[in-house]
C-alpha cells in the first residue's frame, strides 16, 4: 500500500542532554500534528526520549566527536522516528528483561523496555560504527492530523 | 523544567516534597543528593510526595528505585505518596507498584511508619 511521507525533518546533534531535550520536544510536535491523542502523545514524546538518552549516553557516552542523529518522519499509516549514534554498538537481545525478580529493584536498564511498551514497532540496525533505533506508531484513521 | 525539593517533618517523618520533572541528569542528582541528606542526618524515615512531579523517565524510576533500596538498606523505610497518573502508570508498567508502599493521604503514610 502507497505509505506517502507528508512531512519529514532530521537533526544532527551533539551528544549532550540538550540535544535530548530537543528530540523530546520535536516528537511531542510530530505527534500532536500527526494527530495523536493526549494519552498517546506524551508516550511517544517519552519513547523518543529514552531512544535520544539510549544514544547520547549508551551509544556515544557524551562524546563530543561523536554525534547523534534523528529523524521524523509523518506518513499517512504512521509515525516514524529514527535515532541513530555513532558508539560501539548495541545488542538489543542482550538487554536484561527488567521486569524479571532478579532485575526489579536495579537502579537502570528499563528505558528500550519503555520505548517497546510506548511503540508499536521498534528495530535495531548495526551502522558500524553506531546503532539505528527505528521507532514506529501507527496512525489510526480517526487521527485528523495531516 | 527542573525539580525542586522541600523538606519537612511530621511525627520523625521526613516528608520530601518533590515538583517538577524526575529525569536523567538534573532531577535524579537532586532526588539522589535529597535522600543522601536525610539519611546522613539520622532520620531514615522516607516519605516521596511526587504529587508536583510532572514528568518522570526511566532513568527517574530508576532513581525511586535506588532511593528505595537506600533507605531499607540502611534499616529504614521510603514511602511514595500521591502519585499522578502519569507516575502510577509508569510504576504499573514497569511492574514497581507493588515494590513501593504507595499511599494517597499523607496522613495515612505517615500512620503507616514503623513505630
Amino acid at each position: 500500500m502507497a505509505d506517502s511521507i507528508t512531512s519529514r525533518v532530521s537533526f544532527t546533534l551533539d551528544s549532550s542532554l540538550e540535544s535530548v531535550d530537543k528530540v523530546e520536544q520535536t516528537a511531542e510536535q510530530y505527534a500532536k500534528q500527526a494527530g495523536f491523542d493526549e494519552d498517546t502523545v506524551p508516550h511517544i514524546a517519552m519513547a523518543v526520549r529514552e531512544a535520544a538518552v539510549n544514544a547520547v549516553l549508551h551509544g556515544n557516552a557524551y562524546d563530543k566527536h561523536k554525534r547523534i542523529h534523528a529523524a521524523f518522519e509523518t506518513t499517512s499509516d504512521s509515525l516514524i522516528i529514527r535515532i541513530s549514534d555513532e558508539g560501539p554498538g548495541l545488542d538489543p537481545e542482550g538487554i536484561p528483561d527488567p521486569l524479571a525478580p532478579e532485575n526489579i529493584l536495579r537502579g537502570s536498564g528499563r528505558g528500550i523496555f519503555l520505548i517497546r511498551a510506548f511503540m508499536d514497532e521498534v528495530n535495531f540496525r548495526q551502522l558500524n560504527p553506531g546503532t539505528e533505533m527505528t521507532l514506529i506508531k501507527h496512525r489510526t484513521p480517526a487521527q485528523p492530523g495531516t | 523544567m527542573s525539580m525542586k525539593v522541600h523538606t519537612r517533618q511530621v511525627d520523625g517523618i521526613t516528608i520530601l516534597d518533590l515538583s517538577g520533572r524526575i529525569t536523567l541528569g538534573e532531577g535524579s542528582v537532586t532526588i539522589r543528593d535529597a535522600v543522601r541528606d536525610v539519611l546522613a542526618k539520622g532520620s531514615n524515615k522516607i516519605l516521596l510526595n511526587l504529587g508536583d512531579i510532572n514528568y518522570i523517565d526511566s532513568s527517574g524510576i530508576g532513581e525511586l528505585v535506588s532511593a528505595f533500596t537506600t533507605v531499607r538498606n540502611s534499616g529504614g523505610e521510603l514511602k511514595l505518596l500521591n502519585l499522578t497518573k502519569k507516575v502510577h502508570d509508569l510504576l504499573q508498567i514497569t511492574k514497581l507498584y507493588t515494590v513501593f508502599d504507595i499511599k494517597d493521604d499523607e496522613a495515612t503514610a505517615i500512620a503507616a511508619f514503623a513505630k
